[in-house]
């Protein structure tokens, strides 16, 4: 009903609230909105300080040079099997730990608080903290491993370029899971107890209940997880900057950790540029897909 | 009036910041601040550098320098991000960096220096602060790497004197274990890590290799590389070396050899005093410290790890600058803090206070300086080596023959050239 406001209030205030929202239209436009410009015109000209050529448009060719290159896809398919191997065990473990603490037991408020300890630890911080489990001479995996008779000797648990990947999975695991069991934890509260009750004069067991309520009630929750981590383990960079530092071997060079040294190391900016871009560009693909299934499960659902 | 009061000063202070941030005063007149970047850890002491600025600040009034250390690491980071807008007025580089911030022009030419000065530094740590004929910094801190050996263990299996050449040090090291007084005798920082083209390029030295030509051409599959690869393969088969060598940093090699698991280390000058020091180390009485052995080629071989100081090219103040580094880089300043690095003057390795600092470590340093390599300097390098490393253990590793890894490391380097 703009009509029935005196009009020069409405200039005056429009003015007002476009004054106010100057600064932070100012700070946005400074530091989001201008370096992803920045970014993309970066990606479409050689900016490799390096080269004689520097400041040239190139248009695509940075694309197409990288996704031409096979260190690309080397470095996709480890971020691909970093992403979906520590999301699988994460969503399982988070699910299994979730319906543990929902049972009552004495002490379950305790293990409750205990269980978000890792994921409220800084990721660099527990990175800093696994580096030293791992260590080859004094780390406390192969103390633990050794006194319990598991392995025979001490072992270098990075020096293995697999290895070391699924090293770091664990170490992200472990701070993760948390995050997936407090999720599944606060779904959990709202399921309906009734149908349990009901289920259970019907004759199902405790699989047949989990299977046919629990698992299906829990679906929207398991699809918040995989898309928010999906998109978090695409961008995850502090952990290998820590832990592997790429290595052994480029066992653990991911995607963001490539870009890294691209840019900051080989001062190759235009390569860094087109590297985060191809990066966004998978996260908003991969996002895309699931909300498509999320809506389908939806539809399903509701029918 | 009062309702405009609020938009008004909103635009005031707006204003006033844009113009703050946008303008800097004249600077050519009155007091001079300089931003210095240092780092950390080994060689010149926080407190070195702290006590050294106020000294130059008094004598030089007027001029206020702010000190800023953060981890090796992080410096190269610092610099690269900060070199355009001069944050730093006055930075600690470091040799393989020169070509590329050169090359980038991040650091600046900096004035010559008299003659007889020129020649009273040692070649090596000059010559890493040169690209194509131009000086981009001065040499600060002086380091190279030593060969460190256990003189209980080697006198135990009959040696009194450490080897002269790597094929000596293999043979002893064979002795030493067949005698069972360490199962791996010998330990390098082979970890995928600048640590390991360090080492390389002691061992491609020492066997008359060369990374790249003069011209700045990849010369990969020469004789000398293939002979360095091929030894650093064999003597982890041989069970000489530590195969946990391929995980270890500079440190992890420091804690073998303190720890008195290791006949023979190769490492820069702290480990010296830690190996010295009761309170961290177990071989307190047995380190022995000689020149990096050599082959029928050449009698020594090490590599540079000298870090100069440049100016960064935003820097508003060069010549202030200049002026700090040259306090720094003094021959006063190298001698009265020799106990933490060893100076970049030939003729301070003769002065008495220089010498009673550190004994042993000047007599062997002395000779050792005259075999100083340094790494490639081509200006992309950085990414040559992150890549170089990997094909150096991907051979370590036994994933791929010697041949087979530098002929792709070539194929790469050459890429490279390319690119650039």
């Amino acid at each position: 009903m703009p009509h029935l406001l005196p009009r020069h209030r409405v200039g005056g205030e429009g003015g007002f609230a476009a004054l106010l929202l100057t600064p932070t239209a100012l700070v946005i436009g400074a530091v989001v909105l201008m370096p992803l410009v920045v970014t993309f015109a970066y990606s479409l000209m050689n900016m490799n300080l390096l080269s004689d050529h520097k400041g040239a448009w190139v248009g695509g060719a940075n694309y197409a040079g990288v996704t031409t290159s096979t260190w690309f896809w080397a470095s996709l398919g480890r971020t691909a099997y970093f992403t979906a191997v520590s999301l699988v065990t994460e969503t399982v473990l988070g699910l299994l730990i979730a319906l543990l603490l929902n049972q009552k037991f004495k002490g379950v408020a305790f293990l409750r608080s205990l269980v978000i300890l890792p994921w409220a630890i800084p990721t660099n911080v527990s990175a800093a903290l696994w580096k030293w489990i791992y260590h080859p001479e004094y780390g406390v995996l192969n103390a633990v491993l050794s006194a319990l008779g598991l392995i025979p000797t001490y072992q270098a648990w990075l020096s293995d370029p697999f290895g070391a990947m699924n090293m770091v999975i664990l170490a992200d695991v472990w701070k993760m899971t948390p995050l997936a069991a407090v999720f599944f934890l606060a779904a959990l509260q709202f399921v309906n107890k009734a149908m349990y009750e009901a289920a259970r004069i019907d004759g199902a067991g405790a699989f047949r209940r989990f299977f046919t309520i629990t698992l299906p009630f829990l679906m929207p929750t398991v699809l918040v997880i995989v898309v928010m981590r999906t998109v978090e383990k695409f961008k995850a960079f502090d952990l290998f900057y820590v832990l592997t530092r790429g290595g052994p071997a480029d066992g653990t060079k991911v995607l963001t950790y490539e870009a890294f040294l691209r840019g900051f190391t080989n001062l190759d900016y235009s390569m860094a540029a087109t590297l985060a871009y191809l990066i966004a560009f998978l996260i908003l693909g991969l996002t895309f897909v699931y909300l498509k299934v999320f809506k389908t499960q939806a539809g399903v659902q509701d029918e | 009036m009062k309702k405009n009061f609020v938009p008004a000063a909103l635009a005031g202070a707006l204003i006033s910041l844009l113009v703050l941030s946008g303008c800097s005063p004249d600077k050519s007149k009155g007091p001079v601040t300089l931003n210095a970047l240092f780092m950390k850890q080994a060689g010149y002491s926080e407190e070195d550098v702290t006590s050294a600025t106020k000294e130059f600040e008094a004598a030089h009034p007027g001029t206020t320098v702010n000190l800023t250390f953060v981890p090796y690491e992080s410096l190269e980071q610092k610099i690269t991000t900060s070199a355009e807008a001069g944050t730093y007025d006055v930075v600690l580089s470091d040799g393989p960096f020169t070509a590329k911030f050169a090359k980038a022009g991040l650091v600046q030419a900096v004035p010559e220096i008299a003659a007889a000065d020129l020649k009273d530094i040692f070649p090596g740590a000059l010559d890493a602060t040169v690209y194509q004929g131009k000086s981009y910094g001065m040499p600060w801190m002086n380091d190279v790497k030593y060969l460190y050996y256990n003189k209980k263990m080697l006198k135990a299996a009959g040696f009194d004197a450490p080897p002269k050449t790597l094929d000596e040090m293999v043979s002893m090291a064979k002795a030493i274990k067949a005698k069972k007084l360490v199962q791996y005798p010998i330990v390098w920082s082979w970890s995928q890590a600048e640590a390991l083209m360090c080492d390389y390029t002691v061992l491609s030295s020492a066997f008359g290799g060369a990374m790249f030509d003069a011209s700045g051409k990849p010369t990969l599959t020469s004789e000398g590389n293939k002979k360095a690869l091929a030894f650093m393969v064999q003597s982890i088969k041989d069970g000489v070396t530590n195969p946990k060598s391929t995980e270890y940093l500079e440190d992890d090699v420091g804690n073998v050899f303190a720890g008195g698991q290791a006949a023979f280390a190769l490492n820069w000058t702290y480990m010296y005093n830690w190996a010295k020091d009761p309170a961290k180390s177990k071989v307190v009485d047995d380190v022995g410290l000689a020149l990096v052995p050599g082959t029928s080629e050449v009698a020594s071989a090490t590599v540079n790890g000298g870090q100069p100081l440049s100016i960064t090219k935003g820097s508003k103040n060069p010549v202030e600058a200049w002026n700090y580094i040259l306090y720094l880089t003094d021959r006063s300043f190298q001698k009265k803090y020799s106990k933490n690095s060893l100076p970049i003057w030939k003729s301070l390795y003769t002065d008495a206070e220089v010498v009673a600092n550190n004994p042993e470590v000047v007599a062997v340093s002395k000779d050792q300086y005259n075999y100083i390599n340094n790494r490639p300097k081509v200006p992309f390098y950085s990414g040559f080596s992150s890549q170089m490393q990997v094909k150096i253990q991907e051979a370590l590793l036994g994933k791929k023959p010697v041949e087979v890894a530098l002929q792709e490391a070539q194929t790469m380097a050459e890429g490279l050239a390319a690119q650039n």
